[in-house]
């Protein structure tokens, strides 16, 4: 069995000796990971092994009972989401958490309102006079490049409510990729997605986050997706990182065949202690 | 969401510019009561601002109390009369409160959001109720406006009253409608629909709700020495009490939430409506009125506003 390494060389986010407990239960038994730049990791674990958890405490929903998370050097353990979203780290969710009321090209547009005024979409420099116009094009070519890249063009004018559950992953994601930023933690992308249509969507979004140069983290349950897409994967159980490697490896292993794949029901050695 | 004019506001815009030209050929009662309904669609345009928001104040006559009794104590205690400083003070002193209590109101939500307007705008009539010097419950008559030093009496007051009222109006929505569409306007809806989606993208909930609730108790300023300098008399009961929060809400749900300009048609109507009924049922026109309610929720429940704007919108899949 891996274990749970920290590998700082080059780490764009590095937690360090993390705890959380609810009430008995450990959600995160001491992990310390370091997620290198420009990399794709997957998180793979059984319900309430400590994975929306993990995602929960670097996006700041959660404050960790212990351990710190830095971000590109920066302590961030205690920052909101809002200040840490601004600094670069964006997330969706496993339930799309998007403006229901509102149509896609809406949802998009008050993303682009708010990271332009977060100063997350570069500088304005245009003159005294055309700045209104300028930064109205540039909304407008921003929104169209997200529209193409997350494929939602055909969905513009309809409202979110309405919108068939692989698209609402694609505008969730969409929206939190509208700011540009460094670090991007998906909750499980394809829940909810047939299986004809989780490799077309994790195709378009794999390729619209390399596009954008952007460090990858997402939760899943499908192997096959994880095995396909992931870099890394980091297993978790009971709160703990039970496995850290590359995909082949990390699957193979045997308290992750047993634990997280679900080949036996039995606790690996050590691993109830944080219970 | 394009910059160009909103074809509805265009009219509405052209419909002032009539009314201010017209005035003078319009009966007295007709004057009054556009210029009473100018007023209180200002206020209920705030309104709409935070209905936009998800916010429902059951205790906006707050804001048009604290703006009539400025224009009303400037007007007749210290001898200032121009219309337009005494809008400005109304302005100016909800807008101070409602800075400061949004710091409080900008944390709570619902119900909550809700009574606690309330609870502050029956403080506010409990103080005036007790205040002796600012006539208690019997209030205060105005004396005669001047505007840029012209003195304004009778009919001249009455246009003048009704002029200033449309030219604000015009001001307002041109400023609400240009707000919504700039990046912090533009994030009502979405904290209404989602406020966990907003504070991830990175924008503050609460300062956008500050920001909606100051901007809502200044338009109710306004709104409020407009209806003083209409009406020429204020007092605790027709400006402070919860029931007129009430109808303020009343006119907010005929409006809708989804145009500028819907508040003060809604205000019109309302107006309208409680005149005739006053006419024709003096001792059950609240009947009327409910009634009247009843058949806009049934038939038109997103308002005047819903039929003022459509969203050309696929159907669903």
């Amino acid at each position: 069995m891996s274990t749970a390494s920290s590998r700082s060389a080059a780490a764009v986010l590095q937690a360090r000796n993390l705890r959380k407990q609810f009430g008995a239960v450990t959600a995160a038994g001491d992990i310390s990971v370091g997620i290198e730049r420009l990399s794709v990791t997957g998180l793979i674990g059984s319900n309430g092994a400590g994975k929306t958890t993990f995602v929960n405490m670097i996006t700041g929903y959660l404050k960790p009972d212990s351990g710190t998370i830095e971000f590109d050097g920066r302590d961030i353990t205690t920052l909101t989401p809002r200040a840490i979203t601004r600094l670069g780290i964006a997330r969706s969710f496993q339930i799309p958490q998007l403006y229901d009321a509102l149509s896609v090209e809406e949802n998009i547009l008050v993303a682009l309102g708010t990271a332009a005024r977060n100063g997350q979409l570069g500088p304005a420099t245009a003159p005294r006079g055309q700045a209104s116009r300028l930064a109205r094009q540039q909304e407008e070519q921003a929104l169209a490049q997200i529209l193409s890249q997350f494929q939602l063009r055909d969905y513009r004018v309809r409202l979110a409510r309405v919108l068939p559950q692989g698209v609402r992953k694609a505008l969730d994601i969409a929206l939190a990729m509208v700011a540009r930023p460094q670090v991007l933690l998906l909750d499980e992308p394809t829940s909810g997605v047939s299986s004809e249509e989780k490799f077309a969507i994790m195709d378009m979004i794999m390729t619209a986050l390399a596009q954008q140069g952007v460090t990858t983290l997402f939760v899943e349950h499908d192997m096959e997706v994880v095995s396909r897409y992931a870099q890394r994967v980091l297993a978790f159980y009971d709160g703990r990182v039970i496995a850290d490697g590359e995909p082949k490896r990390v699957l193979q292993d045997d308290d992750v065949r047993r634990y997280v794949v679900g080949m036996s029901h039995a606790a690996p050695a050590g691993a109830r202690s944080h219970a | 969401m394009s910059k160009r004019l909103d074809p509805a506001l265009a009219v509405f815009l052209a419909l002032l510019a009539a009314l201010i030209a017209f005035a003078a050929w319009l009966p007295a009662w007709a004057q009054s009561l556009l210029s009473i309904a100018l007023a209180t669609g200002m206020v209920v345009l705030g309104l709409t601002l935070l209905m936009r928001t998800g916010l429902v104040s059951f205790g906006q006559s707050l804001y048009l109390c604290l703006g009539a009794y400025a224009a009303g104590i400037l007007n007749s205690k210290y001898g200032v009369t121009d219309m337009i400083i005494a809008v400005g003070a109304g302005a100016l002193v909800a807008g101070v409160v409602a800075f400061l209590l949004g710091f409080l109101m900008a944390t709570y939500r619902h119900i909550f959001f809700a009574t606690l307007s309330l609870a502050f705008s029956m403080i506010l009539y409990g103080l005036l109720v007790k205040s002796a010097d600012l006539g208690s419950t019997d209030g205060f008559n105005l004396t005669a406006p001047t505007i840029m030093g012209i003195k304004l009496e009778g009919a001249l007051s009455q246009r003048y009253k009704l002029i200033l009222g449309a030219v604000l109006a015009a001001i307002a929505t041109i400023g609400l409608w240009r707000y919504l569409r700039t990046p912090l306007g533009r994030l009502a809806p979405a904290i209404r629909d989602n406020e966990l989606r907003v504070e991830y993208m990175g924008a503050s909930v609460r300062h956008a709700v500050h920001v909606k609730y100051t901007i809502a108790g200044l338009l109710g300023g306004i709104g409020g020495a407009l209806a003083a300098l209409a009406v020429g008399h204020i007092d605790p009961d027709s400006m402070a009490y919860w029931t007129v929060s009430g109808e303020l809400v009343f006119i907010a749900v005929l409006s809708g939430s989804a145009s500028v300009i819907a508040p003060f048609l809604a205000a019109a109507v309302f107006e309208t409506l409680r005149m005739l009924a006053h006419d024709y049922s003096p001792n059950t026109w609240q009947l009327s009125l409910g009634a009247a309610m009843l058949l806009l929720i049934l038939f038109l429940p997103g308002g005047l506003a819903s039929v003022l704007v459509r969203r050309s919108r696929e159907p669903a899949p």
